[in-house]
């Protein structure tokens, strides 16, 4: 038999993603799977995936000062844009990618039945969002700065402003979830969820440095967050099954 | 080689249903992946259930669950000739008091592997949650497809021929199957890596 040349994505670097099982983070010790996950080359199944056309976005799902604002009010707190590219490992654009947001208020709190903290909620802020990359990858969001806020980890935690994404490339393979946080916060290298990636190089990359060429005077700061997400690439596919 | 580095992947939290399922979180509007049938579907029409346990046993009541998988026809929806009603993917969250979740879909037809063989009728399966620090890929096929299941390419090189039935969705009445997922212990089920 003679191999087959197939497009595939190159394995992920699981050295470079949090591990499953972080002791400091204690959620992770009853969640993690103790086997090491089985490796095979992509098929069809992960090369492909749903596509999400605009049709499924509201007109302000971009705008989380407005999206959930009663008419004439807006969330209240430190307006900010995020904005950023997605593109993939070898460098290229990923157009038409759908990114959900979700995040606390200013004062820290989520719109959310299990949220346990005591500041306050805001009558004009849900928390979600959603966007699509543009032809170039492109995309962009406004909110207000989430506020830091406490969690029932160790005695006394608390994890770093940020705003969590969920992104969709082209297929399941890509499909990726992460957080993202602000340049200068303190809070970020003491966090149990941020230490469990396991170099500073790689959490370089979660934190989203100020951009004040796309500041808007007078009305928001920018925060310019990239997003790399995985690669296809011509491999060859043997011929022969391999034991996982 | 790959030029860059995929940007490293953070827990899903307690709260993605904020983000994922705004409809069931009471945000209003309605989820994306609720439904995989937007009109009359080919093939037989199957629910899938189960519950995912963490290594306490207990059943995860804050988790997403999504799948995607070929149509009846074994065809990937957006691709020639698919099935023009059916999705292929979903996405749902699991029960917040029995951590349960349900998907109301086709059974999938054989799939092309990469060489030229066929895959076993599978759906693709993904969760995330609080305490999961990158998503868990895994595979769902069907206990009643033993002769598919007996050459899929993927199922049958698991070296440790035990832990196959731990992809195996079991039949539980008519057209309904029963996938559980176990994060740890004995009979954890299968991850991949791919
Ligand atoms: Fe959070």
């Amino acid at each position: 038999m003679t191999d087959t040349p197939h497009e595939s994505y190159p394995r992920r670097d699981r050295d470079w993603h949090p591990p499953a099982l972080s002791l400091p983070y204690k959620s992770s010790r009853l969640r993690s799977p103790n086997s090491r996950p089985l490796h095979f080359l992509t098929t069809l199944s992960e090369e492909t995936g749903p596509v999400f056309g605009h049709d499924v976005l509201n007109p302000l799902d971009h705008d989380l000062i407005q999206n959930f604002a009663k008419p004439g009010e807006a969330a209240i707190g430190p307006r900010i844009i995020v904005h950023g590219k997605v593109q993939d490992e070898f460098a290229r654009p990923v157009a038409g990618a759908l990114i959900e947001i979700w995040q606390a208020n200013a004062a820290g709190r989520y719109r959310h039945k299990r949220e346990g903290y005591i500041a306050p909620l805001d009558p004009n802020f849900g928390g979600c969002g959603r966007v699509i990359t543009d032809d170039r990858g492109a995309y962009e969001f406004q909110t207000v700065q989430p506020g830091p806020y406490p969690w029932p980890n160790g005695p006394n935690d608390w994890r770093p402003a940020h705003i969590h994404f969920s992104l969709f490339g082209s297929s399941f393979a890509q499909r990726l979830i992460t957080q993202m946080y602000f340049e200068g916060d303190p809070l970020i290298w003491r966090c149990p969820i941020v230490g469990a990636i396991p170099s500073g190089e790689a959490v370089e990359r979660l934190i989203a440095p100020l951009d004040m060429e796309r500041t808007i005077p007078m009305d928001a700061r920018a925060y310019r967050f990239d997003i790399t997400l995985r690669g296809r690439e011509q491999t060859l596919f043997e011929n022969r099954s391999e034991g996982l | 080689m790959a030029q860059l580095k995929e940007s490293p992947s953070q827990t899903a939290g307690p709260y993605v249903h904020i983000g994922c399922t705004p409809g069931h979180a009471g945000l209003g509007g309605s989820d994306l992946g609720a439904s995989m049938k937007t009109g009359p579907v080919q093939g037989q029409e199957i629910a899938v259930c189960g519950t995912i346990t963490d290594g306490a046993d207990d059943p995860l009541t804050d988790a997403l669950v999504e799948i995607w998988q070929a149509d009846a026809n074994g065809v990937y929806p957006g691709t020639t000739g698919a099935d023009p009603n059916f999705t292929g993917w979903g996405r749902k969250p699991t029960d917040e008091v029995t951590g349960e979740f349900r998907f109301d879909t086709v059974k999938p037809g054989l799939v092309p592997y990469p060489d030229g063989r066929l895959q076993a009728p599978h759906v693709t399966v993904w969760i995330v949650a609080r305490g999961i620090n990158l998503g868990l890929h895994t595979r769902l096929y069907f206990a009643d497809e033993q002769e598919a299941n007996g050459t899929d390419p993927i199922l049958s090189s698991i070296a440790d021929e035990s832990r196959r039935a731990t992809l195996l969705a079991l039949p539980d009445g008519p057209d309904r199957y029963r996938f559980d997922i176990r994060l740890q212990g004995a009979d954890e089920t299968v991850f991949f890596d791919m």
